[in-house]
């Protein structure tokens, strides 16, 4: 071959182009037909979803209302030392007097003032009521600033009222991913909020530890269905999958509403437990298993007591969760707490979490089951040691992915939740619409967001993006 | 497999019967129902251990231990499947009540028809905001699943081309609506939209929408794709069809299944979505869902209940065709007989 090439020179494509220029031409040209293909697509993505997401990422960190709407102050106060004490001296207050009136002609005092609010409360209203006053200003007038400040309120004159000025001045802040990990700002650096301020931190640890016993309650309830799936006969099992699959593809509103309506006070489930209550079995049993009850939640109290000394820290346990049964279990408190979000939203991730089970199980051939029994294992032996480890896989795509979506999980927290059993996003939620606080909502998603990426780089090592498989 | 008694035959029936009577008889017409179905099951029980029948369905060698531990697993999984189908069956029944009540009445308990009314579901087709909330939803949903599944296919075809440049990094990309939390997506769409001036429009919902339907039709109809031979397109090709042409004629109609399901997913999406037009939508834009969302929140009438049950009948009709569109796929593409 090498010596033909050799002597004939280059091979050559019909037209007379040497073969392999021709090819890598051809080559290119599938690349570009592919990513021409593509490139609608990726663009409208980029647009509507990469963008957004970029935007949010941005406010959580941008911070020029400041510096634009007082940009004489802010030069002004760059020469004053935060740590003096004092308040600055009467070039800043000139300068103050200039941009205030221009930012009451634009109407951007009032904006400003709501966002340093944000930092300091009583900021804006201090600003509002100076607002009114600097519309009579006289620039041109030699008037002492720093009396005519103090003559509108004594607060102009506070040097934390400055300093918080002077923090927030540059372009960038980082004041916003503080303030969403229970620190603030300060001239010097950043410390801890005071205690009864620190809602955060608790929040996020409430939402890992929720999101981590709906995992959990998913494993524990999917594994026996998928199971039972991957082993009955094609016939039976298909029929059984209908009971999996019509939750998947009802409404997330109907079955929240379902929940609602199951779990109220007045509701099915505890009507139920009434009358089985007034029955003649319910009676009989009733004090048998008040005790079994009492003796399991001792346990369980006993655990908590011990968890709660370990993250004392964090003291973020709802202890009352297991205090029921003692009062003999009438009527149940299972929404508006922790227990409704947890019962909701196991009911709704649990096909998330036997789809993914089942179709790794549906592989495992009964044979090695058989091979371990016929070898003397036990039952026990054998599901342990043999098929165990061949379903993990399963194990840990469901468990990712129930995890990914009950981590960032809005509308049934909101709506069984209550106060106690709610999640950071509705948190998110509460700062883009009731205060409006936009770049500490933005610094929140932010934090949640990188969570849930590095969720998704691990499951796409462990089982690809292209594994994911819909409805069966 | 021994004939079985006529009397172990029986047994349900007149266990059925005598419990209903005496249910009947006690307490009136729902402790009947309650007493003939636990009379049948006792009845049929009695039987089923006496005559040693449970033996039947387990391998002659297992214990006795292992025979219990088999029906008591099966006995499990039938509560969580139980637990899995009740919330969607007791919202049927419940959206009949006669009542403004979200349980059931003495009177639906005891099958009373004054206990029972379609007054919930007058209400929601007479009143104005949820015939809006469903005009909404219709407006947006097909719009939104249009432009997912155009761009969508395309791209699909696209990325399953031999080479593709940067395949990987543009497949997370386009996947990423479907991962990231929706009030993330939400809060992102809210911030940047209100800076185009799209927040409070059709068209901001609908592009929102179709971004969260993308990753489902890239899903199903890729997928699709990795089973197309490419070959059939060479085929037209050669006998001088044009591009357009050959995907018309020869490529669509193979990969029609996939689209379609790929296109009810995305429907699906936005059809059920409340989070992103929560945000992105304003009062013009109320879809169902968000209705739904309102009134478990604030005010809340039973009317949810009848819709929930509608909602719960059209995901039945969807996921009957979805099944239907899957066989049809595997059978063209030779992968099951039959």
């Amino acid at each position: 071959m090498a010596d033909q090439t050799a002597q004939a020179g280059p091979v050559l494509a019909a037209d007379g182009t040497p073969l392999k220029r021709s090819l890598a031409r051809a080559l290119r040209l599938s690349k570009l037909r592919a990513l021409a293909l593509i490139a609608p697509l990726l663009i409208f993505v980029l647009v509507t979803f990469i963008a957004p997401i970029a935007d949010m990422l941005f406010r959580s960190v941008e911070n020029q209302i400041v510096s634009e709407t007082l940009p004489r102050t802010t030069a002004a106060l760059a020469d004053w030392d935060t740590s003096s004490g004092t308040a600055p001296d009467e070039p800043v207050f000139r300068a103050l007097a200039e941009d205030f009136q221009i930012a009451v002609a634009n109407k951007d005092h009032t904006k400003l003032g709501s966002r340093l609010n944000y930092e300091k409360t009583g900021i804006s209203s201090l600003f509002r009521k100076t607002g009114r006053k600097a519309k009579k200003f006289d620039l041109a007038a030699d008037t002492n600033w720093k009396a005519e400040f103090e003559d509108i309120d004594e607060d102009w004159l506070d040097p934390e009222m400055w300093q918080v000025i002077k923090t927030y001045s540059p372009a960038l802040t980082s004041g916003y991913f503080l303030n969403s990990i229970d620190r603030q700002k300060t001239s010097e650096g950043s410390e801890w909020r005071p205690d009864n301020q620190q809602i955060y931190l608790k929040l996020f640890w409430r939402t890992l530890v929720m999101s981590i016993v709906i995992t959990c309650t998913c494993i524990l309830l999917g594994y026996p269905v998928a199971w039972l799936l991957a082993n009955l006969p094609a016939r039976s099992a298909n029929l059984l999958m209908i009971l999996v699959l019509l939750p998947f593809w009802t409404s997330l509103l109907v079955r929240t509403s379902a929940w609602k309506v199951m779990l109220q006070q007045q509701g099915v489930v505890n009507d139920t437990l009434v009358w089985y209550h007034s029955t003649f079995v319910g009676k009989m049993l009733d004090p048998v298993i008040t005790f079994l009850l009492n003796i399991a939640i001792g346990l369980l109290n006993g655990l908590l007591w011990v968890w709660n000394l370990l993250s004392g820290a964090w003291g973020a346990v709802d202890v009352e969760l297991f205090t029921y049964a003692v009062a003999g279990f009438e009527r149940l408190a299972l929404i508006n707490n922790v227990t409704g979000t947890i019962i909701a939203m196991t009911h709704i991730l649990l096909p998330f979490m036997i789809l993914p089970l089942y179709s790794v199980m549906a592989t495992i051939s009964p044979v090695y089951l058989r091979a371990a029994k016929s070898m003397g294992a036990t039952n026990w032996t054998a599901f342990w040691r043999v098929y165990f480890p061949q379903s993990i896989p399963g194990i840990g795509a469901g468990s990712i992915l129930v995890f990914i979506l009950a981590i960032g999980y809005y509308i049934t927290p909101e709506i069984v939740g209550g106060t106690k059993g709610v999640f950071i996003s509705n948190r998110i939620a509460y700062h883009i619409s009731s205060s409006l606080n936009w770049g500490l909502a933005a610094a929140l998603g932010a934090i949640l967001l990188a969570a849930v990426l590095l969720l998704y780089w691990a499951y796409d090592r462990i089982v690809g993006i292209d594994n994911v498989k819909l409805g069966g | 497999m021994t004939t079985r008694s006529p009397l172990s035959l029986a047994a349900p029936w007149l266990g059925a019967a005598l419990l209903a009577l005496i249910g009947f008889a006690t307490a009136g017409v729902p402790y009947a129902l309650l007493g003939a179905i636990s009379g049948f099951i006792l009845g049929w029980l009695i039987f089923w251990i006496a005559q040693r029948r449970y033996r039947q369905s387990v391998p002659t060698y297992y214990t006795a231990g292992q025979t219990l531990w088999y029906y008591t697993f099966r006995v499990i999984a039938g509560a969580i499947f139980l637990f899995l189908i009740t919330p969607i069956l007791v919202v049927m029944p419940l959206s009949f009540n006669a009542q403004d009540f979200f349980t059931f009445t003495p009177e639906m308990l005891a099958f009373d028809p004054a206990g029972y009314s379609l007054k919930h579901y007058r209400d929601f087709f007479n009143n104005d905001d949820w015939q809006n909330a469903v005009r909404n939803s219709i407006r947006i949903a097909p719009m939104a699943t249009l432009l997912s599944v155009t761009f969508g296919t395309l791209a699909a075809i696209g990325l399953s081309q031999p080479h593709v440049p940067f395949r990987r990094a543009i497949m997370a990309i386009l996947i990423s609506p479907m991962i990231v939390p929706l009030i993330i997506s939400a809060a992102g769409m809210y911030f940047f939209y209100s800076r185009i001036g799209l927040q409070g429009t059709y068209m901001g919902v609908v592009l929102a929408h179709a971004a969260l339907g993308i990753p489902f039709v890239i899903i199903t109809v890729t997928a699709t794709l990795v089973g197309f031979d490419n070959s059939l397109t060479r085929a037209a090709a050669n006998m001088g069809a044009s591009p357009v042409r050959t995907f018309f004629k020869v490529q669509m109609p193979l990969i029609l299944p996939g689209v379609i399901s790929g296109g009810l997913f995305a429907f699906i999406t936005s059809f059920d979505e409340v989070v992103v037009v929560l945000f992105v939508g304003s009062a013009g834009q109320k879809t169902l869902p968000w209705q739904m969302f309102t009134g478990l929140r604030e005010q809340i009438s039973p009317t949810i209940l009848a819709v929930a049950t509608l909602l719960v009948v059209i995901s039945v009709l969807l996921l009957t065709t979805l099944e239907l569109l899957r066989r049809r796929s595997e059978r063209l593409r030779g992968m099951s007989p039959g």
